[in-house]
């Protein structure tokens, strides 16, 4: 008999097709998602001859190189973005892979789409040449970023070779205090772990704190696994899952709900199941994060003051440091609460759904912005139901930018860009040296933080803008 | 993919921690094709001003280091983004081997795809052999696949593990996909009792 099983456990053994003698598993993909930075990979497939395998369990959406500022191919005015979304549209065409494209009201970021359209469900590996696919884990699925290879390999035969990663458990007990969101839970995790902390596992998130975070909670707390090093990020089904998928456009109906309900709740790690590492935080500890560096693992709550070099474990560590804030612009001591921002972001992979933009509108209500700002949504359907509660209208009279859905200032490859030396409250997840733009600096904040930025035009708490709200 | 052969090359130190592949190669060029050549571009914003000209501190821009071929880098190497973009720059300018206490899981995966080989070793070791490089800059490195050693230029010599399948690929220039296809009534069966048992899908 086996043994006591983890979520990621069962999800790995019921995947796999084939194991090599020296310990790789050959694992069946049930969803891999495409996007338009993906045409190596489509290019190299077809340079072996080969067609998409299972292009019905392939489904793409262009987010990487989308305008913002307008909808449709002629708003991509530099052509070689224009040509990263027209190749995905000629491959997804002739091979027979469905696409939300711009000209549909369900396109939009990847990760935003996947779930919204009930295409990331339960007990599914779910695959795609991003990064950020560990989102998806937030339903509890197990789902990982591959390379462009790998992305040729799934195409070629829905299929792909893994070492098994190791189990690690990050429980998080307690009740959030009020203007903490599952965007600090997740910085404050990195944080103690670091960036590395999770590095060869899949991550379960588990406690109070989580059962309690929403499904698009999840999706954010899941979102930044890979900025821990982890391979993926999961949360174990439960009533609010299934609430969430329950009459989505793909998810199961009638007699085959049913089925798939059962199936579902067998999923969740078993009560004695073992993990390789374990870490816990106190959910009552957690205050609103603000980054200072250039690794999501420089985060710290918004009450601190900028590090100082001098307290590293060791030289190294103070070179580490050293060159963050000199990239950064930051002098140790100084307290965030009084470093002044250029720009405002909110949008990404991470924070643009529509509870983000609720929770943000609630903040940016009769107050006006002081810097440029903008709002992203993530998908065309946020961006219809945010206007259809008047969020827009909010956020417009508010002095922030009101844009059409896509990756953005997340990474710039779109021309959404930070400017060299400006200084960026940003909802996105990385604050890579020049990851929004060359020279740009980044402090990762959640959607509310943001706005706190954006009209107070320095970094505050929030929590000080909330009476009332 | 070329086979990888045994290397005694110069091999450049990058001694700082979380490397990620924005840093290795900046977003703003990724639209470009793989055959479009990337070495030009390589840790771009790190190796060039914004005028193009070389930054002389950069060790890629140090003639001591300018014909590496093996980089030694500190933790996380190679996080951040799976753009295999990073592997490709890496590559195309002549790296065939990175050594690092820990990688990116994307990365690492990306370059067992391409005749890359990331080599973990031991903490201690990295800094010991980075301490080497900078104190004798030029300084040639060892590594062998076959016997899975690495032989630093004081003579020590390290271990390594590696995937005996991986290292087979390496070994013969070959990548999986070729192999997979090989396996289609496998994973054809597979499928038909998968989709037998989640009809939902």
């Amino acid at each position: 008999m086996r043994g006591p099983q983890t979520l990621f456990d069962k999800i790995w053994s019921s995947h796999a097709i084939q194991e090599r003698p020296d310990g790789a598993t050959l694992l069946h993909i049930d969803r891999h998602l495409v996007h338009d930075g993906s045409s190596n990979a489509f290019r190299m497939l077809a340079q072996r001859n080969l067609p998409v395998r299972r292009p019905d369990r392939t489904f793409a959406t262009p987010d990487h190189y989308v305008a913002t500022s307008g909808r449709g191919l002629a708003a991509i005015s530099e052509p070689n973005r224009r040509a990263m979304v027209e190749d995905l549209e000629t491959h997804t065409r002739s091979s027979g892979v469905t696409l939300f494209g711009l000209d549909d009201r369900r396109h939009g970021i990847v990760h935003v789409v996947g779930p919204e359209q009930g295409l990331s469900q339960p007990g599914m590996i779910i695959v795609c040449g991003d990064s950020h696919t560990s989102t998806h884990g937030a339903v509890g699925a197990l789902a990982f970023g591959v390379g462009a290879s790998q992305v040729t390999h799934v195409l070629a035969t829905q299929a792909l070779w893994q070492r098994k990663p190791k189990n690690m458990r990050v429980t998080v007990d307690g009740t959030l205090a009020p203007g903490v969101h599952a965007k600090d839970v997740i910085l404050a995790i990195i944080a103690k772990i670091g960036a590395g902390g999770g590095t060869g596992h899949v991550i379960e998130y588990a406690g109070s704190t989580i059962r309690a975070l929403s499904i698009e909670g999840r999706l954010t707390l899941c979102n930044m696994s890979i900025e821990a090093g982890a391979r993926a990020g999961l949360v174990a089904p439960d009533d609010a899952t299934y609430a969430h998928l329950h009459g989505r456009p793909y998810a199961p109906k009638g007699a085959d709900w049913d089925k798939a309900l059962t199936s579902w709740c067998t999923l969740p790690s078993d009560p004695e199941a073992r993990f390789d590492c374990e870490a816990h935080l106190d959910a009552a500890e957690i205050a609103p994060m603000v980054t200072w560096g250039t690794s999501p693992e420089a985060a710290a709550p918004i009450t601190g003051k900028v590090p100082d070099p001098a307290m590293a474990r060791d030289a190294a560590g103070r070179d580490a440091m050293q060159r963050s804030l000199d990239y950064m612009g930051l002098t140790p001591g100084t307290p965030f609460s009084e470093i002044p921002v250029d720009r405002v972001f909110i949008g990404s992979c991470t924070n643009s759904r529509i509870e983000d933009l609720r929770e943000a509108a609630k903040i940016a209500d009769g107050r006006h912005a002081v810097v440029p700002a903008m709002v992203v949504p993530g998908s065309g359907l946020v961006k219809a139901q945010a206007e259809a509660e008047g969020l827009d209208a909010i956020f417009t009279r508010a002095g922030f930018e009101w844009r059409e859905p896509g990756c953005s200032m997340c990474v710039g490859v779109n021309g959404d860009l930070v400017a060299s030396g400006e200084r960026c409250a940003s909802t996105s997840n990385r604050n890579f040296v020049g990851r929004q733009g060359k020279g740009a600096r980044t402090h990762l904040v959640s959607p509310v933080m943001a706005v706190a930025a954006a009209v107070t035009g320095k970094l505050t708490d929030v929590r000080q803008l909330m009476a009332g709200r | 993919m070329e086979p990888f052969a045994p290397l005694h090359a110069i091999a450049a130190p990058l001694a700082m921690p979380n490397i990620d592949t924005d840093q290795i190669i900046p977003a703003r060029f990724i639209w470009r094709k793989r055959n479009d050549g990337w070495a030009h571009l390589l840790f771009n914003d790190l190796r060039f001003n914004d005028e193009g000209s070389p930054k002389p501190q950069f060790v890629l821009n140090r003639l001591e280091f300018r014909d590496a071929r093996i980089l030694v880098a500190e933790r996380n190497f190679g996080c951040g983004s799976s753009r295999e973009h990073a592997v490709w720059s890496l590559y195309d300018y002549g790296f065939r081997a990175v050594i690092a206490p820990s990688f990116g899981d994307i990365f690492l995966n990306n370059s067992l795809q391409n005749g890359l080989l990331p080599i973990v070793l031991p903490a201690a070791a990295v800094e010991t052999l980075i301490a080497r490089l900078e104190r004798v800059p030029g300084s040639r490195i060892g590594v062998n696949l076959a016997d899975q050693q690495v032989a630093g230029p004081d003579g020590a010599s390290y271990g390594f593990e590696i995937d005996p399948f991986r290292k087979q690929c390496l070994l013969a220039g070959t990548d999986e996909v070729g192999f997979t296809i090989g396996l289609r009534p496998e994973i054809e069966a597979f499928e038909q009792a998968y989709e037998r048992r989640v009809s939902w899908l």
